[in-house]
């Protein structure tokens, strides 16, 4: 409960929401003790006094009727039948939901098409067909507000008892001899309540709106009685000529229902545990970057990233998730950026191009050099127009990273005309031929498929085909083959590895599997803790791993060029990188670690074959 | 898809005889005798009784029920007794004046509030989205016949833009042009609440998708942000705000009773309070029962649309 009073009050709406209303009913409540001019007496001679008139604050009504006092009286009849009706509908659509959700079978069945039938109408016109029955008067107009608002209620509780039924707790329950009853009572209404208070206290506005909204047509409550729908409802024909007879009960509504549905919404996010870590932050267009200086160039090539760091900040924690990284790319040539999961490998590949995900993505240092110009802090246009044409992704699952809603083709298509000036047409043939390039069979026909009706290898050879729409110099490929059995993996290496010799791209290739890197890479930088530790040729790594890490790492595949392997063998769990330990970050999981490694910063050694370790396994 | 409509409108069958039936099952628990409630209180008790045989009153229940439904199947919704005309042509005359008034403003409603929402998600907490979220929480929360009133205070006696009331001027009236000036303010009353309540979910369908995996493949491919987030995105966000438009148009249809009152709109919301209060049965009935068959229509091409935009729910 405090935890709930806690949350509910860091959000400042539904903070002033609760302020507003408490004082709204606190004065309710006291409205007849409070010294008022009664709310029926009429005064003919003091029609339609304006607002501030000598003992009249908020002026006189058609019939000389003190406005202040009428207010009160009128919020407190809104407010009580506001949320008498809510209560009301809650309960009795909480018991319908709980028990056609706990019986299930044809109790279910017959309440439920009932609750659905009710449903096809339009609220209003059932509430109009209730008070029709029923004739004007503010008690059926609550009646008519509760019944109409009743299949909510028992379609969202019904909806979570079915889903609490066939639990564990239940079948516990169940098997130690408690009876229906019990069950209900102790072990599904304890879960079920916090969905009720959610529903209510969102919905509560709703009703309260309804019930003047009734009364406001005449159908509620009569005179010389009023609540705020009707005061309104008989201030509409002066409304020209004294509106503050119209605009004092409407403002007090809007007032009231503003602060229940701010109320509403905080109670809502505070018993939610889903919403508790408030609202999902949007990725920007590109990576943030906070860098204070570019690093001197040094000498060109075609991709360069120079001591490249990348944060994630989140709340008041910073994970340094790339931490320094130096890499080089050539034309033509494949490199091997390998890891485990949360190594920084990927957060690396994706910081070239500005689509780390931000917030909470922060590019705090480095640079990435494409033939020499400096990308990071680039303008958008300037790194939008590079995208996909110099440096194109091929990303993991292609099932989630192909848009579900568009057919293939053009998505192609779109990759093609996002770079080129081509037209429709154009591009959609240009997509079938991309499609015949990555072997896809029938390629027209499945260029109007859509991905979920492809096979997991198909949908990457899209992917791969989408990297090639605008004939890039660089292929990014993060993991494209980990999400795929181990024939399709095979079959999609050698694609790549085709197109590599036939087109002289240049592939930076993420992956945590050694034999990938084996079969396709000339050179192999390892990366842990956000930092590479060992780069080199890649016959001659995997010959002679010099990093303790590295050689763990490649002990944990049994047989090169087998499959997906586990890391099990390596003892511990890699570093959390919002505290890393000073020095070298593998230490406290490497068996050769002495104090000096422990001590301060480690150099990444070497010319060819570098290594970032004291004490390496062999001199390289 | 043929086939899918067909089924949908098949499954629409056992709904709309479900609701004759609940609306029948609402009248005839209408406490006292419905002749003595057109004949009034002094009518002689043979008048009564003969008035009562007139309308089948002395048949059992489900005999009455369905001579009543055979007669609306065959387009004959009973006479309104106030009116003294065929309910049926009070009904569609007064339902399409409605339909104008609440079809603008579900367009409306539709495109602002999308509108709304996709620039309040693209720049979350910037200055457009605190400004967007504060009108949304105002928005659902002021009651739509007090906004109307404002609004005829500013716009049509401050400032003299717009007519007060009704459908068409009084003299001249009658074109197009006319129509659309006494149609702007309640128009715009009616969709209120409905833009904020659509805004407010595009926004939230928004930046669920906009953390999806396919908007970074987007921007890797160069699209331009524009793209990204009116195509890419919208289209996956849509998928989530389609079902909500139809149960916003049941809202819109719902508030167009009051809008009617307050701009003296010819609509079938005005003419059903008003036969409530003179207790005209068979005009309450026909009129419940035609709109709710109207909505029953409008939510299948809802879920027909929903069918067309996801190719997944397809296969």
């Amino acid at each position: 409960m405090r935890l709930f009073l806690q949350l509910l009050f860091r959000n400042r709406l539904a903070g002033f929401g609760a302020v507003v209303l408490g004082v709204i009913v606190v004065l309710a409540v006291l409205t007849p003790i409070l010294p008022l001019h009664p709310p029926n007496e009429t005064n003919t001679a003091n029609r339609f006094l304006r607002p501030l008139s000598e003992g009249h604050w908020l002026g006189t009504d058609h019939l000389g009727r003190d406005l202040m006092s009428r207010l009160m009286w009128g919020t407190r009849l809104s407010l009580a039948v506001g949320f008498a009706a809510a209560l009301f509908a809650g309960l009795a659509g909480a018991a319908i939901g709980v028990l056609a959700g706990y019986f299930g079978g044809r109790i279910d069945n017959v309440t439920m098409r009932g609750i659905d039938m009710l449903m096809a109408f339009p609220y209003i016109l059932l509430a109009l067909a209730i008070v029709a029955v029923l004739g004007p008067g503010l008690m059926n107009a609550l009646i008519a507000v509760a019944v109409v608002n009743i299949p909510f209620f028992a379609r969202n509780i019904r909806g979570v008892t079915a889903g609490i039924v066939h639990r564990e707790f239940v079948d516990a329950a169940r098997l130690s001899g408690m009876g229906n009853a019990r069950i209900l009572w102790s072990e599904v209404l304890p879960n079920v309540v916090p969905v009720i208070v959610i529903a209510m206290s969102t919905t509560i506005g709703w009703m309260i709106l309804e019930t003047a909204g009734l009364s406001f047509l005449g159908l509620g409550s009569q005179p010389p009685q009023a609540d705020l729908g009707s005061m309104l409802g008989e201030a509409r024909s002066a409304l020209i000529t004294a509106p503050h007879t119209s605009i004092v009960p409407g403002a007090m509504i809007l007032l009231i229902v503003m602060s229940v549905n701010l109320l509403g919404d905080g109670v809502r996010d505070a018993l939610d545990p889903r919403l508790r870590s408030g609202a999902p932050s949007r990725p920007e267009a590109t990576t943030r970057v906070e860098r204070a200086t570019a690093p001197e160039a040094t000498e060109s090539g075609l991709l360069r990233l120079d001591r490249l760091e990348t944060q994630f900040r989140i709340g008041k924690r910073v994970y340094r998730a790339v931490n320094g990284v130096s890499l080089n790319l050539s034309p033509g040539e494949c490199v091997g950026l390998i890891g485990e999961s949360g190594s920084g490998k990927s957060v690396t590949a994706l910081s070239v191009m500005g689509l780390v995900a931000s917030p909470p993505g922060v590019i705090t240092g480095g640079a990435v050099r494409l033939d020499g110009q400096d990308l990071i802090g680039a303008p958008y246009e300037m790194l939008r127009a590079l995208r996909g044409r110099r440096v194109a992704y091929i990303f993991q699952d292609p099932l989630s990273t192909l848009h579900p809603l568009y057919r293939i083709g053009d998505q192609l298509a779109e990759a093609i005309t996002a770079h080129q000036p081509v037209g429709r047409a154009a591009a959609r043939a240009r997509a079938v031929r991309l499609l015949e390039d990555v072997r896809i069979p029938n390629p027209a026909a499945r260029a109007r498929a859509f991905p979920h009706e492809l096979s997991g290898g198909m949908r990457q050879r899209v992917g791969i085909a989408m990297a090639l729409a605008n004939d890039p110099d660089i292929i990014i490929a993060d993991e494209p083959t980990t999400a795929l059995d181990v024939t399709v993996q095979a079959q999609v290496l050698a694609l790549l590895d085709e197109l590599r010799r036939s087109r002289g791209l240049a592939i930076l290739f993420i992956t945590h599997d050694f034999g990938v890197v084996s079969q396709l890479c000339d050179r192999v930088a390892v990366m842990y803790g956000g930092r590479v530790v060992e780069e080199g040729p890649t016959t001659d790594l995997l010959a002679a791993p010099a990093h303790p890490y590295t050689r763990r790492l490649i002990a944990c595949v049994p047989e090169l060029g087998g499959g997906r392997r586990r890391l099990a063998a390596i003892p511990g769990l890699p570093p959390a990188v919002d505290d890393l330990p000073p020095g070298c970050a593998f230490a406290p999981r490497c068996e050769r670690a002495q104090d000096a490694c422990r001590a301060g910063e480690i150099a990444l050694a070497g010319k060819v074959r570098k290594v970032r370790c004291l004490f390496p396994e062999t001199t390289p | 898809m043929g086939g899918y409509i067909l089924r949908r409108l098949i499954s629409a069958i056992p709904v709309l005889l479900g609701i004759t039936m609940i609306v029948f099952l609402i009248m005839a628990m209408i406490p006292g005798d419905p002749a003595t409630a057109i004949l009034g209180a002094y009518a002689t008790p043979e008048n009564v009784e003969r008035l009562n045989r007139y309308l089948g009153l002395d048949q059992p229940l489900l005999q009455q029920y369905l001579i009543w439904l055979g007669n609306l199947l065959q387009g004959d919704f009973g006479r309104s007794f106030a009116l003294n005309r065929p309910v049926l042509d009070e009904v569609l005359e007064r339902f399409s004046a409605t339909l104008i008034l609440a079809g603008t403003a579900f367009v409306l409603c539709s495109l602002l509030g999308i509108l709304a929402g996709v620039v309040s998600a693209a720049r979350q907490y910037g200055l457009a989205d605190k400004t967007i979220t504060f009108a949304v929480i105002v928005g659902i929360s002021v009651p739509s016949f007090f906004l109307g009133m404002m609004m005829i205070l500013f716009f049509a006696v401050q400032l003299r833009w717009l007519p007060v009331s009704g459908m068409y001027s009084i003299w001249g009236g009658g074109d197009l042009p006319d129509l659309i000036r006494h149609l702007t303010m309640p128009a715009l009353a009616l969709s209120v609440v409905a833009t904020g309540v659509i805004a407010r979910l595009t926004r939230g369908a928004m930046l669920e998708v906009l953390r999806q995996d396919f908007i970074r493949t987007a921007r890797a491919k160069g699209l331009h942000e524009r793209r990204v987030i009116w195509g890419h995105a919208l289209r996956a966000a849509m998928v989530s705000v389609i079902p909500v438009l139809g149960i916003q148009a049941g809202f819109v249809l719902s508030g167009a009773v009051y809008i009617e009152m307050v701009f003296q709109w010819p609509g079938i919301g005005r003419m059903l309070v008003d036969a409530i209060l003179k207790r005209d049965i068979l005009l309450v009935q026909g009129g419940v029962v035609f709109v709710a068959a109207c909505y029953v229509g409008f939510n299948i091409v809802v879920d027909v649309a929903q069918h067309l935009l996801d190719p997944r729910i397809r296969a």
